[in-house]
């Protein structure tokens, strides 16, 4: 019997011809993925890498409720021209907390990546009012509700829990002071700022939005955008310890 | 009314209405509690389908005549084309919703005032709208149709289930609907081509399995001792899409009451997943699934038979076999590691020729038919779309190649390359595959073969025009962000590079609006065969002679 008889099996049997296709289309999957989690080279240990803030998570959830990923990167690839525009290529270690990652596949807009401290945050709230104002060229939809709307953090105590069981390393004490964080974290000059700096270092206590007293979506939403790419210093990062 | 009171309900209809009332109960307090007004929106949508649906399943009971649906009339099966004749009708309309959304997005790039200001509609929002429109929705919803065809055809029985067929058709389009309001309120995961929140992907986890069940028990039925070719490909599609789906959807919610939840995967390896996904997403669904459709209906219109059934065989094991691999050329030179990017470039290679085996297998089907060309404008409409998919999956391999796509990567090059996919590809198929199915379904003549011209002629300048503005706006946009001065320095700054995209966006909605003008002309056609249509008699199901 010839091999193409042979086949008749599966032609015959929809159940041979299920288990089949499983074995089939699993084993690729299984080779590029499984790896990933024990390999230790997949994600190098870096110093300065931390979670993410109360108020930078709420942030970051506002960017990818408004699916800014369909515009922007956060992935600086090792190539010359990104290098001098972006800054230092991004390692695996500076999305070690972001779920879900959020690298992107199109630059309508810039890449993100270390888009923090570039620029001021008066420079952002009046880019999120109105993109033009300050690109004139640019395609950006305005976001001038983000400024008028109160941040939801009534729950944010969850987002952290949940992302602690999936093995962030958010503390006990960290989760109970979540609330106050956010507002101390959306103050100018807040007393509390130190201490906050001390859960998550380099932590920025600022008003974001220029809206005293108020905590808006524009204020976790810059607050995310100035801190990203910010954690690791680059001065002290050697790129050649984790080679063996 | 004695006689109804002792008609036995099926298992079926009694665990449907329970679960159905449970599900009501359910969403109304998950809706009472919600933590956000559009979630409670869609607890409430979740209440009113609910109820919708128990009313339906019951009144379906006391309507029904005793004994239950025969397999068989006089020999024939009897083929269930209910559920089918709905995908039908549901694919035209989220094509045209589709094309629609997408024809705003491209305008929105090219004219950004369109944003007014308005969180529902700018481009972040509206861009997943239109890509879940066209590829699930759209797509989705003719290769359901189609699949329910196809197989009861092949396999000379009905469709397996009573009420499962009819839940796999409207629960999926109650899913589009959720996962569609839900991107426009602001609820997404943000992982591309996989938007939609937690609850949203459960319901469609339930709606899926269903619907293998349903595939699978109709093979188990057949008269027919071989499963036919184009079968192989639909049952690779619906179980990979299940495992794909499961795999990038795992996520933990924060609560009941709340649609945020966290993928347990995170940065590199949700990329991997993503992508694993992703490619997948385009190799299964919009690959697999709609060379079922050629393996169909290509030898179906053009009256002859498969090309080479060996060549079907090594065509359909190795290209489900390598597509699999090819997920991280998404991820070149990224901070994924090389052995994964090399290994996703590799196979991606390979895969141009199981492709290309395809594609041969397909128009080579038309051997001693070619001249069929000339007069059947549907035909040419599928064939045609075998000749772009031939022109994708070589361009594909191609931008997979890491040295070019460190140039095409994150530029509209990208983009380009899916819609000769999307439009040439998927879009002509299916729609031969409607211009074949409504008039069997409906036993009409199509109305005309000159709008179907038409439709073909209008629709192929409009993929030129898109592919051709994505091609020379991603080359140009990739090409300055990497020029240098002679002294050094980046010649660019990137806003300059956007400026230099308009006249390309310009072009590309015009591509866009030329397709969707294309559609337009074939919904005009299919509700003129529907409604004032010759009645063909041959054509009607029941009556003509199964394969």
């Amino acid at each position: 019997m010839s091999l193409w008889q042979r086949h008749a099996i599966f032609e015959k049997n929809s159940i041979v011809l299920i288990i089949g296709i499983l074995i089939v289309i699993a084993i690729g999957g299984l080779v590029e993925i499984t790896p990933l989690f024990y390999l230790k080279s997949t994600i190098e240990k870096v110093d300065g890498v931390r979670p993410y803030t109360p108020l930078e998570l709420a942030g970051r959830n506002i960017y990818v409720r408004e699916g800014c990923y369909n515009c922007h990167s956060q992935m600086i690839r090792p190539l010359r021209d990104e290098v001098e525009r972006y800054g230092h290529y991004s390692l695996a270690a500076e999305s070690m907390y972001d779920r879900p990652f959020q690298w992107g596949s199109k630059r309508t807009g810039p890449d993100l990546a270390r888009v923090g401290g570039k620029y001021s945050d008066d420079w952002h709230r009046d880019h999120m009012r109105q993109p033009k104002s300050v690109v004139p060229g640019t395609v950006m939809p305005a976001y001038p509700w983000l400024e008028q709307t109160e941040l939801d953090y009534a729950h944010i105590e969850d987002d952290m829990k949940v992302n602690a069981v999936l093995g962030v390393p958010y503390t006990a004490e960290m989760i109970e002071k979540a609330k106050a964080d956010v507002r101390t974290q959306a103050t100018a000059d807040a007393p509390e700022a130190t201490d906050l700096a001390k859960r998550y270092p380099k932590a920025l206590a600022r008003d974001y939005d220029g809206k005293p007293g108020l905590v808006t979506e524009a204020d976790a939403l810059i607050a995310y955008l100035q801190v990203l790419g910010t954690l690791i210093d680059f001065k002290l990062y050697n790129d050649k310890a984790n080679i063996r | 009314m004695a006689a109804t009171a002792r008609k036995p309900m099926t298992f079926g209809e009694g665990g449907t209405t329970a679960a159905f009332v449970l599900l009501a109960f359910l969403s109304l307090m998950i809706g009472a509690k919600a933590y956000t007004q559009e979630y409670a929106f869609h607890a409430f949508l979740f209440t009113i389908g609910s109820i919708a649906a128990t009313f339906a399943v019951l009144n379906r009971y006391f309507d029904r005549p005793l004994q239950p649906i025969p397999l068989f009339i006089d020999g024939k099966p009897n083929y269930n084309m209910g559920p089918v004749k709905f995908a039908t009708v549901a694919a035209v309309f989220w094509g045209i919703a589709g094309f629609t959304v997408g024809l705003y997005a491209a305008l929105e790039l090219a004219f950004p005032a369109l944003n007014f200001d308005l969180p529902w509609i700018t481009f972040g929002r509206i861009r997943p709208l239109h890509t879940s429109a066209v590829i699930f929705a759209f797509g989705g919803n003719v290769l359901i149709a189609t699949s329910f065809y196809v197989v009861q055809r092949t396999s000379r029985a009905r469709l397996a289930g009573d009420i499962s067929p009819w839940f796999v058709v409207l629960g999926y389009n109650f899913f589009i609907l959720i996962a569609g309001t839900g991107y426009l309120l602001g609820i997404t995961q943000s992982k591309e081509y996989a938007e939609p929140e937690w609850y949203a992907d459960l319901w469609l986890t339930v709606v899926w399995v269903t619907y293998l069940l349903v595939f699978l028990g109709t093979l188990m039925r057949r008269t027919e001792p071989h499963i036919y070719v184009a079968n192989w490909f639909y049952l690779a599609f619906i179980l990979t899409i299940a495992v794909l789906h499961l795999g990038n959807n795992a996520a933990i919610p924060i609560s009941l009451f709340s649609p945020k939840s966290y993928i347990v995967w995170a940065g590199v390896q949700d990329a991997m997943v993503q992508w694993w996904y992703g490619h997948n997403a385009v190799g299964f669904f919009l690959t697999a699934g709609f060379l079922a459709i050629m393996y169909y209906f290509i030898p179906k219109r053009a009256d002859r038979p498969v090309y080479s059934y060996r060549l079907s065989i090594i065509h359909f094991w190795t290209l489900i076999f390598l597509y699999i691999w090819a997920g991280p050329h998404h991820l070149h030179y990224t901070a994924l590691p090389d052995w994964a990017q090399t290994l996703g470039m590799t196979f991606s290679v390979i895969l141009w020729m199981p492709s290309w085996g395809g594609m041969i297998n397909g128009l080579m089907t038309l051997s001693g038919a070619w001249d069929k060309l000339r007069t059947d404008p549907v035909l040419r409409m599928m064939v045609v779309s075998v000749a772009f998919y031939g022109m994708a999956t070589f361009e594909g391999p191609l931008m997979s190649v890491k040295s070019v796509n460190s140039l095409s990567h994150y530029t509209d090059w990208t983009i380009g390359h899916v819609h000769s996919g999307a439009l040439g590809w998927v879009g002509y198929v299916s729609f031969g595959a409607i211009y074949c199915l409504v008039p069997w379904l409906w036993g009409r003549k199509l109305y005309s073969l000159k709008l179907v011209n038409w439709h073909f002629w209008i629709s192929t300048i409009g993929i030129v025009l898109y592919i051709t503005a994505m091609w020379v706006s991603g080359i140009l946009q990739g090409l300055m962000w990497r020029a240098y001065t002679s002294l050094g320095f980046l010649e660019y700054s990137f806003i300059e590079t956007v400026e230099a995209m308009h006249p390309f966006y310009v072009i590309r909605a015009m591509g866009g609006a030329l397709f969707l003008a294309g559609a337009l002309l074939m919904v005009w056609n299919l509700w003129q065969t529907v409604n004032a249509g010759e009645p063909e008699p041959a054509l009607t199901p029941k009556l003509v002679p199964a394969e």
